[in-house]
């Protein structure tokens, strides 16, 4: 979408826009109105009150027509803040530029002075300047383009830094193309917008600070006068005739306003990161729009998921990243669900405790049954309660997913009070024995770090605790061993495996990686686009994967000792979620597809203990139901 | 912690010379003769040579730059012709006031505006969020001295709930209860643009925070959402608040001036401009290296407090 139409979008800003652009056509039309002089003195008609004959806004302390001083000083005023703007922008770029582009020394030196001058708190600034200038308007524009430009300087330097080492920039350098040339054919382009969006966040402020100086009388000097001025000269009178100054200063408040959204406006347009929306949060809970019946719960799994659906609405667009997921686990089992990135498992995963991010995220569909309880209907409160005392989590990251900023014992006694009323040092002495559990060595010590002080594995055995915290019932990984090295993996495997055992604890593991899912898992589901392609005990499904796409992923795991064995990477990528052909997802990737794998919905069909979603499965299932 | 502070604190001092330099390099930009301006252009030739001589104006600019300095050092920041008295007094003298009432200020922006940019962002596009949004905006527009003129007019002409100015009634008590009902005007006209730029910056640094995988973390274990925003998403951006913090210290600092010439509190800004318009180029001097002094400082303090509250930067 084009910058125009992106800020025309935004009604503020359009509405900024509109007052402004009658603001300055009014003021540039201000010397052929048939106004009175602004300067004419009537000492006989002194403070006449606003919507009297012959002056619209009434007459100030000398007689004078308050609306012709007062577009007259809305000329200057306005004329001033843009000039001190464009001053500081037009130096401060430069300096920035030079500073951003030459590197080295050149940058050291320069910006050392900025941020000595940025020690200044610059209004301090500005009247150092005009003390040693001289009140005078030209002098408090000079003050307030001069304080303002370090601030353009640094801007500007950080994003020419960004594009002096870019390669177009190195193109243009090898191309034998000068400095001069380079900084203005190739940078300055570049630069433009961050001028712009400064621009626009700061004329405001120049306005003010032009009108604060001639406010205090170090601005423009009578009789001439700006906003400011008019304000300062208003406030002797400020209790008897409190119009003289009301009129100039609702004014510069109009004015300041407008700009201000205009200003948030065009950064708003020009920033991309806003464009995507990308910065709304998440709220507590995943929104849920269910439409259709709501399943009953059926079996005696401890959760069970019953034709789950989530998606994601950006926009026009709706993504089924979740389309119609059943799935159960037993007290004690662990149930892998395996997928490439993008096919679903993590959404799946999160939409059981309602931790999708919403917006975007609004789960549809179906139900997630804890012990018979649905939890996609439950409200907040009961969620929360259940959250990590039955069904706790685990997350990939474990450096993203600690609370950087707390230590590692206070993180792990808060998940155990939050669901405990117990004593802060009884949370301390279960918290060090859960370290102990996950075998951390040193967990005395331990408690007091940060988690930006253990190694990865450390911090995932801490991740592991603090799921274990409230002995959950079910444990949903959500691929805990993925950002970690092979050796410590396995580490983690083995002790998930010793705890699930010990415990008795369900486990959902997800994973895209078949070697994890053969160590850990008595069943596994495979996901593909959204949905469940085959399912089935871990040995049977491994040694004779029946849809096409599981057995293309088997064969993409190396094996160790396997000789010289080429590696089948499957080709092309998963499909878009919000655009899925009809039929089965896999069908244009797949060398056995058929028409009719390309037409109508393929039903999820169970053969025993497994089930199948597929036309022409690679090996023959017995016993279908 | 303590060798932390030691090294912020030493490597303050080249900007404290920084902002000496900056300082005398404008005064010595003063076109004309200082002396002139003192004596008044009716003055003659032997008097203004004479009171050049006696201000050390005669000798070049980096050796009157250094005397000026080592002076400072020893206390002596030069005699105030305007109000004859030495500079260090009067502007020690006016520097509480103008404390009290930014310190006041301050605090009012910084809870107010992290409050106000909290729950902004907790409630996003919500009814909260939108009307603290515009307050915002209006906050960030007006001029301060406009906002204590109209304060003035409604809160002490019109409805007598405060006094229109001064720090001290001319009679009676000075008590604290005194002080605050003449502070809280000014430090609210005060407070309101800088509590306007803290919730701004405070919301979008929430909305940053609230998306990262810690706060879903924290969510799966169950804290109450109130937790959630207050304890685990309001430390971490505190990260980037901070330093707002300490630049609004700055702006209350140096804004108090209009504040306090609205009204008439007996401050360093109202001393600067009574300066600045009769020439009296020592105590421009002077005042504003204290001012930036004890801005410099109080960023040292953020420094400090940005340690603490992060564990990962390195003291």
């Amino acid at each position: 979408m084009s910058t125009l139409a992106l800020l025309a979008r935004n009604r503020l800003a359009l509405a900024g826009l509109i007052v402004m652009g009658l603001v300055v056509v009014l003021a540039l039309l201000t010397p052929v109105l048939p106004l009175p002089d602004p300067d004419v003195t009537n000492t006989g008609n002194r403070f006449v009150k606003p919507f009297s004959e012959g002056a619209l806004l009434g007459t100030d302390h000398l007689g004078r027509d308050q609306l012709s001083r007062l577009m007259w000083g809305t000329r200057l005023s306005l004329a001033v803040g843009f000039a001190a703007a464009a001053i500081a922008a037009v130096l401060g770029a430069a300096v920035g530029i030079v500073a951003g582009y030459y590197g080295g020394r050149v940058d050291n030196l320069i910006m050392r002075g900025v941020d000595m001058l940025m020690a200044f708190p610059y209004i301090l600034l500005a009247l150092a300047i005009v003390a040693a200038l001289g009140p005078g308007l030209l002098n408090a524009l000079i003050a307030v383009a001069a304080v303002n430009i370090p601030f353009f300087a640094r801007n500007i330097r950080g994003i020419t830094v960004g594009i002096a080492n870019k390669e177009f920039v190195d193109a243009a350098r090898l191309a034998g193309m000068n400095d001069a040339r380079i900084i203005l054919g190739e940078v300055l382009p570049n630069v433009i917008p961050v001028i712009v969006i400064a621009m626009s966040t700061t004329v405001g402020w120049m306005i003010l600070e032009t009108a604060g100086l001639s406010f205090l009388g170090l601005g423009s000097q009578p009789p001439q006068a700006d906003l400011g001025s008019m304000l300062g000269e208003a406030r002797a009178a400020l209790i008897t005739s409190p119009h003289t100054s009301i009129v100039p200063g609702a004014m510069i408040l109009v004015i300041v306003m407008a700009i201000n959204l205009l200003g948030d406006g065009v950064r708003d347009a020009l920033d991309p990161r806003l464009r995507s929306g990308a910065l709304t949060r998440p709220m507590a809970a995943t929104l849920v729009r269910r439409e259709g019946p709501v399943p009953e719960p059926v079996g005696d799994d401890v959760l069970s998921l019953r034709d789950l659906q989530t998606q994601f609405h950006v926009k026009q667009r709706v993504y089924r990243a979740v389309g119609g997921v059943s799935l159960g686990v037993k007290p004690g089992e662990c149930l892998g669900i395996i997928g490439e990135s993008g096919s679903g498992k993590s959404v799946t995963a999160l939409s059981v405790m309602g931790l999708v991010a919403s917006p975007p995220g609004v789960i549809t569909g179906g139900a997630v049954h804890y012990k018979g309880e649905d939890l996609v209907g439950a409200p907040y409160g009961r969620l929360r309660d259940l959250r990590g005392r039955e069904v706790a989590y685990i997350f990939q990251d474990p450096l993203a997913t600690l609370h950087p900023l707390y230590k590692v014992g206070d993180q792990l006694v808060e998940a155990i009070r939050v669901h405990h009323a117990i004593s802060n040092k009884e949370a301390r002495a279960k918290a060090l024995s859960l370290l102990r559990d996950v075998r951390i060595p040193n967990p005395e010590s331990r408690l007091d770090s940060f988690p930006h002080e253990l190694s990865g594995g450390m911090r995932q055995r801490v991740g592991i605790a603090m799921a274990l915290a409230n002995d959950p019932e079910v444990i949903i990984a959500d691929e805990p061993t993925t950002a970690l090295d092979v050796t410590v993996q396995a580490q983690i495997l083995s002790l998930l495996d010793t705890l699930r055992r010990e415990k008795g604890l369900a486990i959902v593991f997800i994973t895209h990686d078949f070697g994890v899912v053969a160590q850990l898992c008595d069943r596994v589901a495979v996901m593909y686009a959204g949905r469940i392609v085959e399912e089935g005990p871990t040995r049977a499904l491994l040694e004779a994967p029946a849809h096409p796409y599981t057995s293309r992923l088997i064969a993409c795991v190396p094996e160790l000792g396997g000789g010289k064995r080429a590696l089948h990477a499957i080709p092309g990528l998963p499909p878009a979620v919000d655009d899925l052909p009809p039929g089965c997802a896999f069908a244009p990737r797949c060398d056995k597809a058929q028409p009719a794998c390309r037409e109508g919905e393929i039903a999820l069909e169970t053969h025993g203990a497994r089930k199948l979603r597929c036309l022409f499965p690679e090996t023959e299932l017995e016993g279908r139901a | 912690m303590g060798r932390y502070i030691l090294k912020r604190l030493v490597s303050a001092v080249p900007v404290l010379l920084g902002i000496t330099v900056i300082v005398f390099a404008i005064m010595a930009m003063i076109p004309g003769d200082p002396a002139t301006a003192i004596l008044g252009s009716y003055a003659t030739p032997e008097n203004v040579e004479k009171l050049n001589r006696d201000l050390g104006l005669d000798k070049p600019a980096v050796q009157r730059y250094f005397i000026w300095l080592w002076n400072m050092a020893q206390g002596d920041f030069g005699r105030s012709f305007s109000l004859n008295r030495p500079v260090l007094d009067e502007v020690l003298d006016r520097f509480g006031a103008t404390l009290v009432l930014a310190g006041t200020a301050f605090v009012l922006c910084s809870v107010l505006g992290v409050a106000a940019g909290v729950v902004s962002a907790a409630r996003q596009y919500g009814l909260a969020d939108k009307a603290i949004t515009f307050a915002v905006l209006l906050g960030i527009s007006i001029p301060s001295f406009f906002l204590g003129m109209m304060m003035i007019l409604i809160f002490a002409v019109e409805l007598r709930w405060f006094p229109a100015s001064g720090m001290w009634p001319i009679y009676g008590d000075r008590t604290v209860l005194v002080l605050m009902k003449h502070l809280a005007m000014p430090a609210l006209a005060l407070a309101v643009v800088a509590t306007g730029v803290v919730a701004r910056l405070s919301r979008s640094a929430m909305l940053e925070v609230l998306r990262q995988d810690y706060i879903r973390t924290a969510r799966a274990k169950g804290v109450p959402e109130r937790g959630v925003i207050w304890r685990h998403a309001l430390r971490a951006a505190m990260v980037s608040i901070l330093p707002v913090l300490g630049i609004q210290a700055g702006f209350v600092l140096s804004g108090a001036v209009y504040i306090e010439m609205v009204f008439q509190w007996p401050g360093v800004g109202r001393m600067l401009v009574d300066a600045i318009l009769k020439r009296d180029i020592l105590l421009v001097q002077g005042g504003v290296v204290l001012v930036a002094a004890c801005y410099v400082m109080f960023n040292i303090v953020v420094d400090v407090a940005q340690s603490l509250l992060d564990p990962r930067i390195k003291t």
